[in-house]
């Protein structure tokens, strides 16, 4: 997956954008829940790759007058396309689409749960900038009990040899972690010669109950600032799956530094779907 | 690299030396149409055609004083039978050096058949530029086209049956530079009245059927 996502890099880089291995597919891209970045990235690579893209987003859709999940995904089955890359509110939405519908169907995120195509950006990056994954130590800082993106990287980079730390306060951090990576709730303990450090949002909209005091006493105990940054690695890059709240979780300077690699994780983002559209769509139907 | 599974090789078509001889000629014919190499690039099809038009550059500098650029193309992405060839039909990467525009492009592969993966090629490398021209150069003319597309530079040609393979290999690629036709290993039809046991002697005087 990413040796066909470095490959197709490439395309982006043509003074013609589009190569037609897709030509003739229909994705569409059926979105709960707000995003920039990834239906962006996703459309991109649907157009880079010639398929035909539809985008819906359930604020505007028939959602709103009541239809559910799964009469949605029946309906716009009916209209024949090949795939749905999925993001949804709820943890299994993609599984359970799956089990009832025709297309393959990609996660794009799924409750809490899982967030496959930014882990897959973010080993990506990472291989980018070190060469390796394995041996890497990986600082995950933030509101890692709503993040689909911490779970999702802790599986995939541990599962490429690298060294996992997650880090937040207690009240955002769940319990069983310790089967997955490392766990801390001290900063300095996670960035202490780290080769990598991704920092999350919190997550306000998910949030119901108290979990911190205010968000100033939160970027003064767990906010990624110039001064922190100095405790990893001479060569540490930062990373951020966006969109960042500036002086919460991560300082602008930092963001803005020469240690970020944050846009490099959004153009990485369109190649590594792009490689998730091609090996699914662009090969015979002996893979599916 | 090994046999592919069911084939024999029938005939070696060109051994190293040939093999050598064959570029440094086709080098020469490439540098006599086309002096200007500033202006000249060899972009080399995935996968033995790259090795080949580093080769060619290689040649034609030794000949002319100048090393044209070389390029790699991969088509896979623009193949007109991406879905039935592979499950996940792997990548090799394209790197066109520079803008093709007004530029003399040579394409290099190393067997031309069906014609099919130079209309690929020539339709990406479109998508690339407006290059003054597009020359052909294979190493081997196997017949057998299916669309109308001709080589100019030819290092060898050759009469093939369809179900017949040309196999060519290259230092870079498989650690030895040779031409070989393959064929196909022909299935032994069942002899007559097989189901009753003979004795050995008078099934070899039966000799082989086909």
């Amino acid at each position: 997956m990413l040796d066909t996502a470095d490959r197709l890099r490439e395309v982006l880089d043509r003074p013609i954008k589009k190569v037609p291995a897709l030509r003739g597919k229909t994705v569409v891209n059926l979105f709960y829940e707000a995003s920039t970045r990834t239906r962006a990235s996703f459309e991109m690579a649907q157009k880079v790759l010639s398929a035909d893209s539809l985008s819906i987003a359930a604020a505007t859709s028939s959602v709103q007058k009541g239809e559910t999940l799964l009469d949605t995904a029946r309906n716009l089955e009916a209209m024949n396309p090949d795939m749905i890359v999925i993001r949804h509110a709820s943890s299994g939405a993609p599984h359970f689409l799956a089990r009832h519908c025709r297309s393959s169907i990609v996660n794009a995120g799924d409750g809490a749960h899982e967030h496959p195509t930014q882990a897959l950006l973010d080993a990506l990056t990472l291989r980018q900038k070190k060469g390796r994954l394995k041996g890497l130590k990986v600082a995950i800082v933030g509101d890692v009990l709503h993040s689909r993106v911490a779970r999702s990287n802790a599986w995939l980079l541990g599962k490429m040899g690298a060294q996992v730390v997650l880090c937040a306060p207690p009240t955002l951090m769940p319990p069983g972690l310790e089967r997955l990576a490392a766990v801390t709730h001290r900063i300095d303990e996670a960035l202490e010669g780290a080769d990598a450090v991704m920092m999350l949002r919190l997550q306000t909209e998910r949030m119901t109950g108290g979990y911190f005091p205010t968000t100033r006493e939160y970027h003064v105990r767990f906010g990624l600032t110039e001064e922190r940054v100095r405790r990893a690695r001479k060569d540490v890059v930062i990373l951020h799956p966006g969109p960042m709240n500036r002086g919460v979780e991560i300082a602008s300077e930092v963001a803005d530094g020469p240690y970020s690699v944050i846009l490099d994780q959004v153009t990485n983002g369109v190649a590594v779907r792009m490689a998730v559209l091609y090996l699914l769509l662009g090969g015979g139907e002996a893979a599916a | 690299m090994g046999l592919p599974p069911g084939y024999r090789a029938r005939q070696e078509l060109m051994d190293r030396d040939r093999l050598r001889r064959t570029l440094a000629r086709m080098a020469h014919e490439i540098l006599e149409r086309h002096p200007d190499m500033a202006n000249t690039l060899l972009v080399g099809v995935q996968t033995r055609g790259v090795p080949l038009a580093r080769r060619l550059a290689r040649l034609m500098a030794a000949a002319g004083g100048s090393e044209p650029r070389v390029g790699a193309l991969d088509i896979t992405l623009y193949r007109d039978d991406l879905t039935t060839i592979a499950a996940h039909p792997v990548l090799k990467g394209t790197d066109i050096p520079g803008t093709i525009d007004g530029r003399t492009v040579v394409l290099v592969d190393d067997v031309l058949y069906t014609g099919r993966t130079v209309r690929a090629a020539l339709d990406e490398l479109v998508d690339f530029g407006r290059p003054a021209r597009i020359a052909l150069a294979v190493l081997v003319d196997r017949g057998h086209r299916e669309l109308p597309i001709r080589a100019d530079y030819v290092g060898k040609t050759i009469t093939t049956a369809r179900d017949e393979i040309v196999q060519v290999m290259l230092e870079e690629e498989d650690g030895e530079d040779r031409v070989v036709l393959l064929e196909k290993v022909k299935e032994k039809a069942p002899t007559a009245g097989a189901g009753r046991a003979r004795p050995p002697a008078q099934r070899a005087r039966r000799g082989v059927r086909r």
